[in-house]
């Protein structure tokens, strides 16, 4: 950056270890937040461009904030523990059915173990949901101890599929709707109905915030080094005296408990009304993709690269319109799935490691700036 | 499995002692029939020519290899089967031939790594790092910047290790072993492919250590005027066996060892 943490001494470590050491960064951060929460509610409650209409915020703002924290879960197990998965969709459709069957009251007819839950307030609901996801993730996450890598990626890829199958077959789940789909129950929060836009778009964030803070606290402390040792060199790691075991699991279980909250988000807050589709292979390899080209083991990268997968495509749907470019919407689509693929190529070529990389280059070149070293 | 809490280990005492131990992959012995022990506060020498099972060696004592027979007693307890996280916990660090750091952390973060075993704090308490979570975080930093200190490293310690020079990345990992607080050090090798000035900062260093925090080591060297200075014993192996043990002017008289390492006219 063109500001330089030259004159601010930290006397003590903790001053040391925040999350940005710089002023400059932590003005700018509230700068941020400040946008996200009071700017954005504002634009949009006077009409201003670009929130004339709800678009920006039902197509962008909050498909863009949910995989935003589904991309920070898959980062924590692939980017900051190095264990592959695609079976991303899956701990989200857990997350979200489980919600579902939570808001909805859970009867468990086994005869002489009858369970019977009654409905229960939305907040726990999803919480309950992402903490189903959090104990499927340890489940699937067992055979990590033993496989690694592609092998691991394929072990996550049958969670994929048994859970596509099971939200398809089991009637249960879909509190028995014949047409299979399911409709999100209302957002009641401690009283108060979430439904405007912009309401859904502050739920949303206030998630993605706590959550994102949850995240980095743990992955700049012990677990998260933890977690770093056995992605770098898992046998000096255990000659340490880190348990894979423990180190694997424990990744696997905040990953999967936050990527429930966000297939609940996605499923009751953007969706509302939602088929096991929703959570299909191609999820997954969206969530997979964005945590790639965003920067593996980077919070903030999980951000650049879903606005990145998300965004770009529905920019590049506007540019020949916008142009007055007579061409049709076929063509469109094609050319935006053709250019976005190039882009990732050429992206991939130049920086593998994706966006927070280049964030970090960039800000290490301007802080020298003008000299080259 | 923690050692029990006996009348400490004073200097001189055995700390560590292998009996008999032999080590076979399939039909390949490693080490056959090694005994010999490892004194309190000493730096004692594992040497031998190349695939003499130096290396095995380590890897038996910090619980990596399980050996096929032989008793391995460490602080007065012998042990059977152990995992190389329990022989952490009981105090046994180690540093590897070719570096093994965590290449995707900073030098700080790495040696912060060897200090997971003494944070307590859950998961929950990491996540809010606030009040006691924060406070273990400050604490343990300050062990660790006491050895970046006494390292010489702090201008590199935001540097991600994977851009380091060699010698500086040998350094780090030596600074990650000593954050475990060991009371056992085992160097494999922790000269390899060093020029002289990086070969005698380690050395002293490694005197350092020994003199400064009372830390038991064994080092695989192949340096041997390194090895002939540092040490106070040393055990030489060759083929997986023990062909001498004793104080290096003795070592060096031994006509066997001699022979193991320049041959012998058949």
């Amino acid at each position: 950056m063109f500001y330089r943490e030259t004159g601010q001494f930290k006397s003590s470590y903790a001053a040391d270890m925040q999350i940005f050491p710089i002023r400059q960064d932590r003005i700018a951060l509230w700068v941020v937040l400040a946008l996200a929460f009071i700017g954005i509610p504002l634009l949009n409650a006077f009409h201003i461009w670009p929130f004339g209409s709800e678009y920006m915020l039902r197509a962008i703002l909050i498909p863009f904030l949910i995989l935003s924290l589904a991309a920070i879960g898959l980062n924590i197990l692939t980017g900051y523990c190095g264990q592959l998965s695609l079976g991303s969709g899956a701990f989200m459709a857990i997350g979200a059915y489980s919600a579902y069957k939570f808001a909805t009251g859970v009867h468990l007819p086994f005869g002489l173990f009858d369970l019977s839950i009654p409905p229960l307030p939305m907040l726990p609901s999803i919480l309950l949901g992402a903490l189903m996801s959090a104990v499927v993730g340890i489940l699937f996450g067992i055979p990590s101890l033993r496989i690694k890598g592609l092998y691991l990626a394929v072990a996550t890829l049958a969670a994929q599929f048994f859970f596509d199958w099971v939200f398809i077959r089991v009637k249960w789940f879909t509190n028995y709707n014949s047409s299979g789909s399911v409709s999100a129950p209302d957002l009641n929060f401690f009283g108060f109905v979430v439904n405007a836009p912009i309401e859904r778009y502050l739920l949303c964030l206030v998630f993605v915030a706590i959550f994102a803070l949850l995240a980095k606290n743990l992955v700049r402390g012990n677990i998260g080094r933890q977690w770093m040792a056995t992605r770098d060199m898992d046998i000096a790691a255990e000659l340490m005296g880190i348990r894979p075991l423990y180190a694997k699991l424990s990744a696997f279980a905040i990953s999967s408990f936050i990527m429930g909250v966000a297939g609940a988000l996605w499923a009751f807050v953007y969706l509302g009304a939602w088929e096991p589709l929703a959570f299909s292979i191609d999820r997954s390899f969206q969530i997979l993709f964005m945590v790639i080209i965003g920067g593996l083991g980077s919070i903030l990268g999980s951000f650049l690269g879903a606005a990145f997968i998300l965004v770009l495509p529905i920019l590049l749907d506007q540019v020949p319109h916008a142009l007055g470019v007579p061409i049709s919407v076929e063509t469109v689509s094609l050319l935006v799935f053709i250019i976005t693929g190039a882009l990732i190529c050429w992206l991939l070529i130049v920086e593998p490691r994706g966006f927070a990389r280049l964030w970090l280059t960039g800000k290490e070149k301007l802080r020298l700036w003008p000299y080259p070293y | 499995m923690r050692a029990p809490d006996g009348p400490p280990v004073t200097a001189g005492d055995v700390l560590l002692s292998i009996d008999n131990v032999s080590l076979s992959f399939g039909g390949v012995k490693a080490v056959s029939g090694v005994s010999f022990d490892i004194r309190k506060g000493e730096i004692r020498a594992i040497i031998g020519p190349n695939g003499a099972g130096k290396t095995s060696m380590l890897n038996i004592i910090n619980g990596f290899y399980h050996p096929q027979e032989g008793v391995i007693t460490f602080k007065g307890e012998a042990r059977s089967r152990m995992r190389p996280h329990d022989a952490a916990d009981g105090g046994i660090a180690r540093t590897f031939q070719n570096v093994a750091l965590f290449r995707g952390m900073t030098a700080l973060d790495n040696i912060m790594a060897g200090r997971t075993l003494k944070m307590r704090r859950n998961m929950f308490w990491q996540m809010l790092r606030v009040g006691p979570a924060l406070a273990e975080e400050v604490e343990h930093r300050h062990r660790v910047e006491e050895i970046i200190d006494f390292l010489k490293i702090q201008e590199i310690r935001r540097t991600p290790v994977s851009r380091l020079p060699y010698g500086l990345q040998k350094r780090v990992e030596l600074g990650r072993a000593l954050a475990m607080e060991p009371e056992l050090l085992l160097l494999d090798e922790p000269m390899a492919g060093m020029n002289i000035e990086e070969k005698e900062d380690m050395s002293r260093f490694i005197l350092d250590v020994n003199d400064h925090y009372g830390t038991t080591i064994a080092l695989i060297e192949h340096d041997m005027g390194v090895v002939m200075d540092l040490s106070d014993r040393v055990v030489v192996l060759d083929h997986g066996i023990k062909i001498a043990d004793g104080t290096p002017n003795e070592v060096k008289s031994n006509q066997a060892v001699i022979d193991a390492y320049l041959g012998v006219a058949h």
